[in-house]
């Protein structure tokens, strides 16, 4: 089913959405990938503050290709997510609630997803360009010196993505290769 | 003996750099609108019109198809009839791809070590691959390769007596693994004997063959077309969330090795299988 979506993505909004929802996101949104997310990871062990609130936080897990003149950034599709799975529990227990990326996590997203009341989308990858379409602004936040991996504040309008896993345990990748094994059963 | 100027190679890397990640080739272009009729699947369907999308915009609006516009990786066919002069001629490939990536809005994706990991801001090292062949010209392609794909690639070091089923099961094993990872519908390069290294590197190359190209060795080639309908029939799908096309196309290639061995590397390439061609 579609969904039209307003960040923050609360508590509530993520429980109501269900894999296989496509969801279009509009509002403020967070980038983060490798660097930035290892960097934050660390400032957390140290005790120290963060440079972006997490609470109700959506990380897009992406880094951009240069924006051209006149533009707001250049392309901009996801990266795998599971790179960034050592790190996605314990930012989703200090309240992000979104993460939107591609590709399987592991058993302990999983589970922070189901403990946090939160939501992993997939964004379609290799589709950056169409989805720089749905970005009208972008402005680094934070680690600047990372370059593509610094933190960035988009704003989006009607972002396409799905609902990969929820907050009930359900996981859309897992359904389709049952699904498969299935149909080649019968 | 022919003479090449040093700065003609680096102009042609750029633009080649330019062009690969903005336009796919027309095999390419074509097996998309194929495979978008043949998907079973409603959401894979739609899937597909999303991408189709993603070529026109990058196409017509300059928009890089992927923001990952990939580490360089270039294979240098060298007459050894010809002489560049000016420079050497591995500096005035990395000259090429910096002034590509720089000129052309291309993401710079290199770090200088893999362990410190910092930046070098220019998309540079390429990875070059030589081969003096006869003649008095050089033949390039330029092969961007995105990591999300190039992460679930594999070398398997088989045994003899596993014989073409190991291999098989090589194949089905990587690509099963890669999953939604590896940005589905992949293309899929098979590197069948040599060494450790020449597998991966018969792998690589395998990426670069034409969509519909067939190996000359029938069996080689039977074996492309039966690894295709096994893919397919994983159901992973466009973007992994289930449907009838997992792979575009698989291309095998083989090389002869040694008593005791069987290796094969799986080299996978997401849909943006991206490569040009030049003769200079």
């Amino acid at each position: 089913m579609d969904r039209i979506i307003h960040t923050p993505i609360t508590k509530e909004i993520a429980d109501s959405l269900h894999v296989g929802d496509m969801v279009y996101l509009t509002g403020q949104i967070y980038t983060a990938r490798d660097a930035a997310h290892k960097r934050m990871f660390e400032a957390v062990q140290k005790g120290e503050a963060l440079p972006i609130d997490l609470k109700d936080a959506t990380i897009y897990y992406m880094g951009p290709s240069p924006a051209r003149e006149g533009r707001p950034i250049g392309s901009a599709g996801p990266t795998t997510a599971s790179r960034m799975d050592k790190y996605a529990p314990t930012f989703m227990d200090m309240g992000q609630t979104c993460m939107i990326g591609k590709g399987k996590r592991s058993d302990a997203v999983h589970e922070a997803v189901v403990r946090n009341h939160a939501v992993y989308l997939a964004a379609i990858g290799g589709a950056g360009a169409l989805l720089s379409k749905c970005i009208t602004a972008s402005e680094v936040v934070a680690y600047d010196d990372l370059g593509t991996e610094a933190i960035r504040l988009l704003t989006v309008e009607n972002f396409p993505a799905i609902v990969v896993l929820d907050s009930t345990g359900r996981d859309a990748y897992l359904e389709a290769e049952e699904e498969a094994k299935k149909q080649n059963q019968a | 003996m022919r003479t090449v100027e040093a700065s003609v190679i680096t102009e042609e890397i750029s633009k080649m750099c330019i062009e690969a990640n903005y336009h796919l080739s027309k095999d390419m272009m074509q097996v998309f609108g194929q495979a978008k009729d043949n998907e079973t699947s409603p959401l894979g369907k739609k899937i597909f019109d999303q991408l189709c999308e993603n070529l026109k915009i990058a196409d017509t609006d300059t928009i890089p198809i992927c923001q990952d516009t990939g580490m360089a990786v270039i294979f240098v066919k060298l007459g050894q009839d010809v002489h560049v002069t000016g420079a050497n001629l591995t500096d005035a490939i990395n000259e090429g791809v910096r002034k590509g990536y720089t000129e052309g809005f291309l993401r710079k994706s290199v770090v200088r070590d893999p362990i410190d990991r910092v930046n070098t801001k220019d998309n540079t090292p390429a990875i070059i691959h030589y081969d003096i062949v006869p003649g008095e010209q050089i033949e390039i392609t330029m092969a961007p390769k995105g990591f999300g794909s190039e992460n679930m690639s594999r070398v398997f070091m088989l045994k003899p007596a596993d014989g073409i089923e190991g291999v098989k099961n090589a194949v089905l094993t990587a690509v099963r693994d890669a999953g939604p990872n590896a940005c589905p519908p992949m293309v899929v390069g098979v590197g069948i004997g040599g060494t450790f290294e020449k597998c991966a590197f018969l792998a690589k190359k395998a990426l670069t063959r034409e969509i519909g190209s067939h190996s000359p060795i029938p069996y080689v080639s039977e074996l492309e077309q039966e690894l295709l309908t096994k893919i397919n029939a994983l159901g992973i799908g466009p973007a992994g969330l289930g449907g009838s096309t997992t792979a575009f196309a698989v291309f095998v290639e083989t090389f002869p090795t040694h008593i005791a061995g069987l290796p094969v590397a799986v080299n996978i390439c997401c849909h943006v299988n991206r490569h040009v061609t030049r003769v200079i």
